[in-house]
């Protein structure tokens, strides 16, 4: 490689709007107002059109786009506060079964049971994993990931709640559209709500306990009791996915457990790129039609999504939001090197 | 006369022993390859089935007798774990999560991907060492089940004798200490770190091969069995081989004892239960050493 001559290599510049920090902005033009809202603003529509242009077969696959989002989500909240779960369908599961009990043994309508169910089934899942707080990493991952397949079989083996036939003629939503626009509703506040909450001090603390819980308990701060309601948000999240889930196929059934609904909110974070919600989002949004679509292939899916999440902690371990964000907010041009 | 509770009591002394040494027979290559690497090898359960089948193909594809194929599985499936490593594992090195992530994908991905080639039913069964059985103060025991306890025995001298007076295992040992100090003495981290991982995947197809005639195949029993390696890590604290024992075989005779007590369908409580209750009494685990309580408290 001793060539003579003049060699090259790329240069990025940040963009002069940021000012400071990642969140303030020098604004000096309509131009840069847009450059800023657009990126936020045109996904948001994009999700509130997509249900009135997408019918029938696309239409549910959107919900499941955002029933996975939502896990997803949950998924990287957990994260961000240094908890690792490989058990969202806990959350999922928890959720869907309170919503299935109390419309089929109480007959309360959809609009009783996901509020109920989505705080009983943040609440129940706080109090399961309450005394594992004290793991973290690989430990808490462990624990999490036995969780989900134990209720199962639980539930299998004593035939509580419909046992393996699951509780079904459950009541629907009153119509198409309800459904649709809860769940995109649903997935967008979601999101924001949590952008919102891990950058302020509340968030802060959450992120210093994943950093470094030490130093958070000795400034006095109760990291056990932190963690229980992180675990109560994204345990009330998941669960909504799951009571809408039910309420949706109308049907809830030991597959609520299944690992499906673990592993794809982790392949949709490690895809899209951990950490900034958007990223969890985004990787769902890509995931599951592309999941819907290899349908086909029946108990492959699973391990495709395995491939997919191998290839992208591999190849891009920061993610696709993470490079995309990276481009757009920087300059290139290719320059010599002296 | 038959007297029924002294009966009952010795089923349960003998049946809890084989399925705690069943149990710690599932977790000893997953806690060789923590203790060494500190790679949580999700993969376990996977490799497990995966050598099970690699010994029915062997056998029924190509002829071979038992032995012989369980040996040759034994063999691939070490290789197999040593490319995970290689080939997946050494680009996320140091990065627990992402390593944990990646092996748990690759293990689900093997289980799916058995699932889907149809690899259920009752014609996959690997033959028993020994038919027939024996009475031990009036309780039925069959041969296959007193050569798990057997193997158990033996595998854990084995392995202990290896780690204790080979120069690998002194590698091993070096590395688990400290891996920075076992560099700078010439133990290659990378290698002996991949090396560790085909020993617990060699490790997880012998259990296979000693455990597995006991029932049918099934690439769920994959799942199972990192459930149980997990929950035995748990409870005995992950790379103390003396925990590892005692947890499995709490778990086993608690299993045993929930089974006939409370009755069967109440056996799958037990690792949960004694994995809450060792949280809550030793949060570092039965064996757990202040190291340990450091990283995961």
């Amino acid at each position: 490689m001793a060539e003579a001559g003049i060699t090259y290599r790329k240069k990025r510049l940040d963009r002069g709007i940021k000012a400071r920090a990642e969140t303030i902005f020098a604004i000096s033009s309509y131009r840069e107002i847009l450059y800023l809202l657009l990126p936020r603003v045109l996904p948001v529509i994009g999700l509130l059109v997509l249900p009135l242009v997408l019918k029938g077969y696309w239409g549910k696959v959107l919900i499941y786009a955002c029933m996975y989002g939502l896990l997803a989500l949950s998924w990287d909240f957990l994260s961000s506060c240094g908890l690792f779960s490989l058990g969202q369908a806990l959350f999922f599961g928890a959720g869907a079964y309170l919503a299935g009990t109390l419309n089929y043994y109480l007959h309360l309508p959809p609009l009783i049971t996901l509020p109920i169910a989505s705080v009983g089934g943040g609440l129940l899942c706080a109090l399961l994993l309450s005394p594992v707080v004290r793991l973290r990493g690989v430990y808490f991952a462990m624990v999490t990931l036995m969780l989900p397949i134990l209720f199962m079989k639980m539930i299998e083996t004593t035939g509580l709640m419909g046992g393996s036939h699951g509780l079904s003629a459950l009541a629907p939503f009153p119509n198409e559209w309800v459904g649709s626009y809860l769940a995109v509703v649903g997935f967008l506040v979601c999101l924001f709500v949590f952008r919102r909450i891990i950058h302020q001090d509340y968030g802060l603390i959450l992120r210093a306990i994943r950093d470094d819980d030490r130093a958070v308990m000795s400034a006095g701060i109760n990291i056990y009791w932190r963690k229980i309601q992180a675990l109560f948000l994204a345990g009330a999240v998941g669960a909504f996915a799951g009571a809408f889930m039910t309420h949706h196929y109308q049907f809830v059934g030991m597959s609520v457990f299944a690992l499906d609904y673990s592993i794809l909110p982790v392949a949709a974070a490690a895809l899209g790129g951990a950490g900034t919600f958007a990223g969890a989002a985004l990787g769902s949004v890509i995931l599951v039609p592309l999941s819907e679509a290899l349908r086909a292939l029946g108990g492959l899916r699973i391990a495709i999504y395995c491939g997919i999440l191998v290839v992208s902690i591999i190849g891009l371990p920061e993610g696709i939001f993470h490079y995309l964000e990276r481009k757009y907010h920087q300059f290139e041009r290719v320059v010599e090197v002296e | 006369m038959q007297d029924p509770t002294r009966r009952g009591e010795m089923s349960l002394l003998i049946y809890g022993t084989i399925s705690s040494i069943i149990l710690a027979l599932y977790t000893i290559g997953f806690s060789l390859v923590y203790g060494i690497s500190g790679v949580a090898n999700f993969a376990h359960g996977a490799l497990f089935i995966l050598s099970g089948f690699t010994a029915w193909s062997f056998m029924n594809y190509a002829g071979l007798p038992f032995f012989l194929a369980g040996l040759l599985s034994v063999v691939i499936t070490g290789l197999f774990g040593f490319v995970l490593y290689w080939g997946l594992l050494l680009r996320v090195r140091g990065i627990a999560l992402a390593e944990l992530i990646v092996t748990f994908a690759a293990g689900v991905a093997m289980l799916e991907l058995l699932t889907w080639r149809g690899f259920y039913g009752i014609r996959y069964s690997l033959p028993l060492f020994m038919r027939g059985g024996v009475e031990i103060g009036e309780v039925a025991v069959d041969y296959q089940r007193l050569f798990v306890m057997g193997a158990g025995f033996v595998l854990v001298i084995l392995l202990w004798l290896f780690v204790h007076h080979t120069r690998i295992g002194l590698a091993f040992r070096g590395m688990a200490q400290n891996e920075r100090t076992a560099l700078s003495v010439g133990i290659e981290s990378d290698w002996i770190g991949a090396l560790s991982l085909a020993f617990g995947s060699a490790l997880a197809a012998v259990a296979a091969m000693v455990v597995l005639p006991l029932g049918v195949m099934e690439s769920s029993i994959g799942y199972e069995v990192l459930i149980y390696a997990l929950a035995v890590a748990i409870v005995g604290g992950l790379e103390s081989t003396p925990g590892m024992i005692v947890g499995s075989f709490i778990i086993g005779f608690g299993q045993v004892a929930a089974a006939k007590y409370i009755g069967a369908k109440w056996m799958i409580i037990v690792p949960l239960a004694a994995i809450v209750l060792v949280l809550v009494v030793r949060p570092s685990g039965m064996f757990g050493k202040f190291k340990e309580l450091e990283e995961r408290v």
